[in-house]
Parts: C-alpha cells; sequence; structure tokens
C-alpha cells in the first residue's frame, strides 16, 4: 500500500487531542460556560419543585442525568463549528488520511473539556440534591460513560449541521431522539444504586453502547462532513 | 465489459427520474384499485362485519387503524434509511428523491399511530395518554422523522440536503432498535399501574383477518403515496430538464 | 477515464473533461487542465463563474459530476492518499486559529506535514516578516500578518502541487514581494502552483486558464 508513509507523517491520535484540548483551555470562558449551566439549572430544581430532602433524592438522578445532557447539547455544536469557520476544516478533509481519526480524536477532546468535568462536578450537585452517598460511584461511572456517548453521538449531529450557521436550533433536535436509550439506563444506574441494587447491568448496557457509538460515530460523522462542508 | 453493463442495466435504468416517473404513471392506477379495494372491503370487515370486542366493546376497532399505521410507520423508516443507503452508495440521485418522499409520509403515518392510539387509550385506559412502552418509542419514532424533515429543509443545496439526511436516516436505523430495546426496558423497570394492551397475538381469527386485510391495504396505499411523492419531487428536481418541459407544455395543451 | 487517453508520467497534475454540476446546474464542462512540474497555472474569469468551486474539484474537497483527475498519469482513485501527501491548499479561509500564537499555528501546520522541528518554524516565521510577533496570539495581529502566518507554511512545505485561492489578500506590497518570491522558488525547484489571483505577479512562467469559456452559467 504506497500510501502508509504518508499515513505516517500526519499528526498522532493524541496531537490531535492535545490540540483541541489546548484550544479549549485558550477559550475557557466558552469551555466552562456549559458547566456554569449544569449548575445553575440544577439549582433550579430545589427552587422550582421544593426544598425537601425527601423529595429531591427521588428524583436527583433523573435531574443530574437531564442537566448533563442538555450542557452536553449547548457544547456540541462547537465540535466542528470553529474549525469549519476559520478553514481548519477543509484542511482535515484533505489530510492524507482516515478522516475518522481526527474526529475520533476530536470528540475524545470534547469529552475532555465538557463531560469529564461535568462528571467530577456531579457530586457537589449530588449533595445540594441530597442523593444518597451510596449511590455516587454508581452516578459517577454513568455519567463518564455516558457524557462519552452523548460526545460521540451529538459529533454526528453537529457534523451534519456544521455549515447551517443556524445549526444550533437544529442540532437538538437531531440528536435528542438519539440520546434517549443512553438516559433511560444512565438513570437506571443511579436509581438501581439508590434502591440498594446490583447496578452492574444497566452500566454495563451503557458501556456496549459507548462501545459502538466509538466505532460508528466518528465513520458517520466523517461521512456527514465531506457532504455538508463541501 | 459489454455484458456487464447490460447486467446492471436495469438498475441504472431505475435511476433515472424519467423512467421512473413514466413506469409509476403506468402502474399508478392499478395500485390505486388495488388500494382502495383492500382499504375498503377492510374497513367494511372490520367496522361492521367483525365482531365486537368481548370486554372493550366496539372501542377495539380503532386498531384496524392504529395497528397498520404503525406497522407502516416503521417499515417506512427502514425503506427511507434503504433508500437512502443506496443513494449514497451508488450516487443514484432517483434513490435520494424515494428517500426525501418517504419522510413526510412516514411521519404522518407516525402521526396516525399515535393519535388513533390515544384515542384508543381514553375508553381502555381513562386517559388520552400513558406512558406505554410502545407508545413512547412511537413519539421517539416520530421525533426521529422530524429530526430528518427538518434536516431536508435546511439546506439550501438540494443534493447536500439528500445526502445529509440520508446519513441521518441510516444513524437512526441503527438506533431504532436500541430504542425500543430500552425503552421496553424502561418500562418494566417502572411498572405503572396500567392496562395492558390486547397483543397481536392473542387476537380472535374473526377480528385478525380483516386486520391482515387492513395491513396489506396499507402496505399498498404506502407505495401509492409514496410513488405520488417521489413524482412531485421529481417534477421539481427535473423542472428543467428538456422532457418534463415537454410533459407540462403536453399537460397544458390538452 | 484516464486510462483511456495516456497521460504521461510528467504532468503532475491532469483533468479529463471535468465537470461539475450543482443541484442539476451545470457550473462548467470541458476542463482540460495539464500542470508540468516547474508550471503555474493561473485560473482567471469574472466573479462567480467557478474558480473557487474548480479548486476545491483540484483538491478534492468536492467530487466532479463526470470526468477525471489524473495524479502523475495515475487516476485519482488509485494514488489519493499519495496525492493528498502532495498538495498544499490555502483558501479563502487560512486555518489559522486565532486563540493560538503564530508559531503554535505553523508548528501545526508544518506537524500536518511530518515536519516537527521547532526551529525551522521560526526561521520561516521571521522570513515572512514574523519575527517580532510569533508568540503573541494570532487575534492580536492584524489581518495582513494573519495572512503572512497563514502563508508561512508556503516556507516550510515538502508539497510539490500548490493551490492558492486568493494568496495575497490583505497583504501589503512587501509581503506580495514575499510571496512572488517563494513562488517563484517553488517553481524553479520543479513544483507546480494553481493559483486564484486577482493581482498581477510578477513570475515568468504563468499560463492563463480563462474559466469563462468553459462556465455553462450562460446556457
Amino acid at each position: 500500500m504506497p500510501w502508509v508513509p504518508e499515513l505516517a507523517r500526519t499528526p498522532s491520535f493524541l496531537a490531535y487531542v492535545r490540540r483541541d484540548v489546548l484550544l479549549a483551555y485558550r477559550r475557557l470562558g466558552d469551555t466552562v460556560a456549559p458547566l456554569i449551566f449544569f449548575t445553575m439549572v440544577c439549582t433550579l430544581v430545589p427552587l422550582g419543585l421544593s426544598p425537601d430532602p425527601q423529595r429531591l433524592s427521588e428524583i436527583a438522578p433523573g435531574i443530574m442525568w437531564i442537566m448533563a445532557l442538555l450542557a452536553t447539547l449547548l457544547s456540541i455544536e462547537r465540535i466542528f463549528a470553529f474549525d469549519f469557520e476559520d478553514g481548519s476544516l477543509e484542511q482535515l478533509l484533505i489530510a492524507p488520511q482516515l478522516i475518522a481519526l481526527p474526529v475520533l480524536a476530536k470528540i475524545v477532546a470534547h469529552w475532555l473539556v465538557t463531560g469529564l468535568p461535568l462528571t467530577l462536578l456531579s457530586p457537589l450537585l449530588a449533595m445540594t440534591l441530597s442523593l444518597p452517598t451510596s449511590a455516587y460511584p454508581a452516578m459517577l461511572l454513568s455519567l463518564a460513560i455516558g457524557s462519552a456517548y452523548l460526545s460521540a453521538v451529538g459529533a454526528v449531529g453537529a457534523s451534519l449541521t456544521v455549515s447551517l450557521g443556524r445549526g444550533g436550533l437544529l442540532l437538538p433536535l437531531l440528536v435528542v431522539p438519539l440520546y434517549m436509550p443512553i438516559m433511560i439506563f444512565g438513570t437506571a444506574t443511579v436509581f438501581y444504586a439508590v434502591d440498594g441494587l446490583h447496578w452492574s447491568g444497566p452500566l454495563a448496557a451503557m458501556g456496549a453502547m459507548l462501545c459502538a457509538a466509538l466505532a460508528l460515530c466518528p465513520l458517520a460523522a466523517a461521512a456527514a462532513l465531506r457532504v455538508t462542508s463541501a | 465489459m459489454v455484458t456487464e453493463v447490460k447486467k446492471w442495466q436495469w438498475f441504472y435504468r431505475l435511476g433515472s427520474p424519467r423512467w421512473f416517473y413514466e413506469i409509476t404513471g403506468r402502474w399508478l392506477p392499478w395500485l390505486l384499485c388495488a388500494a382502495s379495494l383492500l382499504l375498503a372491503s377492510g374497513l367494511f370487515w372490520g367496522l361492521l362485519v367483525a365482531p365486537p370486542d368481548a370486554r372493550q366493546g366496539n372501542s377495539f376497532r380503532i386498531i384496524y387503524l392504529h395497528v397498520p399505521a404503525a406497522i407502516l410507520a416503521l417499515v417506512g423508516y427502514y425503506i427511507m434509511a434503504l433508500a437512502g443507503a443506496v443513494g449514497l452508495i451508488w450516487r443514484i440521485k432517483m434513490s435520494f428523491m424515494v428517500m426525501k418522499s418517504a419522510a413526510p409520509i412516514g411521519a404522518a403515518l407516525t402521526f396516525i399511530a399515535l393519535f388513533t392510539g390515544a384515542v384508543w387509550g381514553k375508553p381502555s385506559w381513562g386517559t388520552y395518554w400513558v406512558w406505554d412502552a410502545r407508545i413512547t418509542s412511537m413519539l421517539i419514532l416520530l421525533f426521529l422523522y422530524l429530526g430528518v424533515l427538518a434536516l431536508q429543509r435546511a439546506f439550501s443545496s438540494a443534493e447536500m440536503a439528500y445526502r445529509a439526511s440520508a446519513i441521518l436516516a441510516l444513524v437512526g436505523t441503527i438506533n431504532i432498535p436500541i430504542i425500543y430495546k430500552s425503552v421496553d426496558w424502561w418500562h418494566t423497570l417502572h411498572q405503572p399501574a396500567t392496562l395492558k394492551l390486547t397483543s397481536a397475538s392473542s387476537i380472535h381469527i374473526d377480528m385478525l383477518q380483516p386486520l391482515i386485510v387492513m395491513i396489506c391495504g396499507f402496505y399498498v396505499f404506502y407505495v401509492v403515496a409514496l410513488c405520488l411523492f417521489t413524482r412531485a419531487e421529481i417534477i421539481r428536481r427535473e423542472a428543467t430538464s428538456a422532457w418534463v418541459r415537454a410533459l407540462v407544455s403536453n399537460e397544458s395543451s390538452r | 477515464m484516464c486510462m483511456d487517453v495516456p497521460v504521461p508520467q510528467d504532468y503532475l497534475l491532469s483533468t479529463n473533461e471535468l465537470c461539475f454540476e450543482r443541484d442539476g446546474r451545470r457550473l462548467f464542462e470541458g476542463i482540460n487542465l495539464r500542470l508540468k512540474a516547474g508550471e503555474m497555472v493561473l485560473i482567471e474569469g469574472p466573479n462567480g463563474c467557478g474558480k473557487t468551486t474548480l479548486m476545491r474539484l483540484l483538491t478534492t474537497l468536492l467530487s466532479p459530476t463526470s470526468g477525471a483527475l489524473c495524479y502523475r498519469g495515475e487516476p485519482l482513485e488509485k494514488v489519493r492518499y499519495a496525492y493528498l501527501a502532495d498538495l498544499l491548499y490555502i483558501g479563502h479561509q487560512s486555518a489559522v486559529k486565532l486563540a493560538l500564537s503564530a508559531e503554535e499555528n505553523l508548528a501545526w501546520m508544518a506537524a500536518s506535514e511530518g515536519i516537527h522541528d521547532p526551529k525551522s518554524v521560526r526561521a520561516a516565521l521571521r522570513s515572512m516578516g514574523l519575527g517580532a510577533v510569533y508568540d503573541l496570539p494570532c487575534h492580536q495581529l492584524s489581518a495582513g500578518q494573519v495572512r503572512r502566518v497563514a502563508l508561512s507554511r508556503l516556507v516550510l512545505t515538502r508539497a510539490k502541487l500548490w493551490f492558492l485561492d486568493e494568496p495575497l489578500t490583505a497583504l501589503d506590497t512587501e509581503g506580495i514581494g514575499l510571496i512572488t518570491g517563494r513562488l517563484q522558488g517553488h517553481l524553479d525547484s520543479g513544483g507546480a502552483i494553481v493559483l486564484i489571483s486577482h493581482q498581477d505577479l510578477a513570475i515568468g512562467a504563468v499560463r492563463n486558464y480563462d474559466l469563462t469559456k468553459r462556465c455553462a452559467l450562460g446556457a
């Protein structure tokens, strides 16, 4: 295969991840906005519903998951939007390599700057929502795996709407239906833990879904980018 | 090389909008007859001849609309995705046109299924809406359709819209089984106190026969609707081509 | 197909009856472009005749409706990655990240070609007159300076085929002089260039390709 030496010349997977994380760090305001949103909306719940710890603890897993989903939705558009605007995406598309690889790197980077901080922030919010401490490990794991899935599937939606400009409105419409299964398993994992049941079952289902998404979503997103950024 | 071309000729001819337009023009009257015959006899049989349900009385008869619509809504999504996949792989424009036409039909059928389900729910469950597993899945299916419809209309370039929505439809196709399984599982998890739907397998044979006729009728009706929508799309897309212009001038001079 | 008409290997790039339609509307047809080492083609034509579109076809960002593209006499399907590895494209958007410094930007662009050499990156920026601002974030630079950052790729790259879409936009006289020199140097060392530019360049071996004749818009 004559192009193998060329493949080796392109930046490594990790180089792509590092670059996107660095860019997110340079635009810190944009990057932390979803996290602040996540925190703020979680405070709305006791205000809008009731400060009663009993009632809050019953719905805390669902609330945390829905808010994490919304926070991801807020930021997922940017996974390709900046690159599209400044022409980096064109350069990516004519790089002598499989585009799915850098796309996967972008998904990983997006998770590192939104999903992971969100997960790390969640115990704090869980505490304010009176979630039983016994459910913390389940919540952390389910959010960590789940948010990676959200990034991967969201990348497909973002790639489809990248050239639309007003894609910010359309994007949630495309990806929210695709987010529903992972949310079902994600909240179930935490509910199981709250009820003292074995929660490895739904968590394993999430893991399986994440594996499938990491394998397929970069391919779909790469194909979509070729179409929509032409 | 020559035989190779011949072998595939039908395939590429199918890809010609003009050929599709002409052949469906010939088929449509027959299909329309078959659809109306099946639907009329199925409705007559189901609404008037079939015996009333032991528990639900006459209200169960909405099943003759509800179940065929639900089946075709789901099948329609796969037809749409399949047409999109063919378009993406073999770069056949005709296939994209079929895909685009399948979206509004499928969305309408999903809506009909949901609506009839709600109407049916009132007498049997005492409420229009229940978060039942099947209803919820149907609602998510409607969202999937709406996403495809919205994406199709978002692009200024028709070709870009075709390809992008085909990719979305394919992604949705992979997700549909996951959605159905997960919603099913979610439902057993929460066990709401609702009546269980009469499942199709336990249905009496006298009620089942008209249902099968109705399902067949809906299938043919779906094909008719798909052909009509696709023909309209062909005219819209090929408006500048010589054969469409000739067609239009023929129509107007008649 | 390229196979029907044998294309000599010494044509770095050749197209055969390239035709492009968008939504059933033909933009241009019959593009037969041939480019040897040491040659530069200047694509000409009025606004909206598809110069940038042709450029995007040649860089594989778009695929033609019909016709074929050949690299060194081989159809692109066979040698796609080799072709991509040998081309450099600078479009309207310069792919410069405003949040990064000039040095970081160029280092990344160089790394995309497998060049990992901080010293040569610095030297390239100095040669483009950016020696004093290499570590400033690019959003602090002027439009012309950002252009220069993007164009400093030309100093580092090993690619033989350059595709430049309006590279001189926002550049001052000195910058234009620098780029002209670089283009001439590239041609002299056996490279080839496809260029869109509304400004005249003081380069000897320019072949003009008038897209107006191939443009199907009037029809």
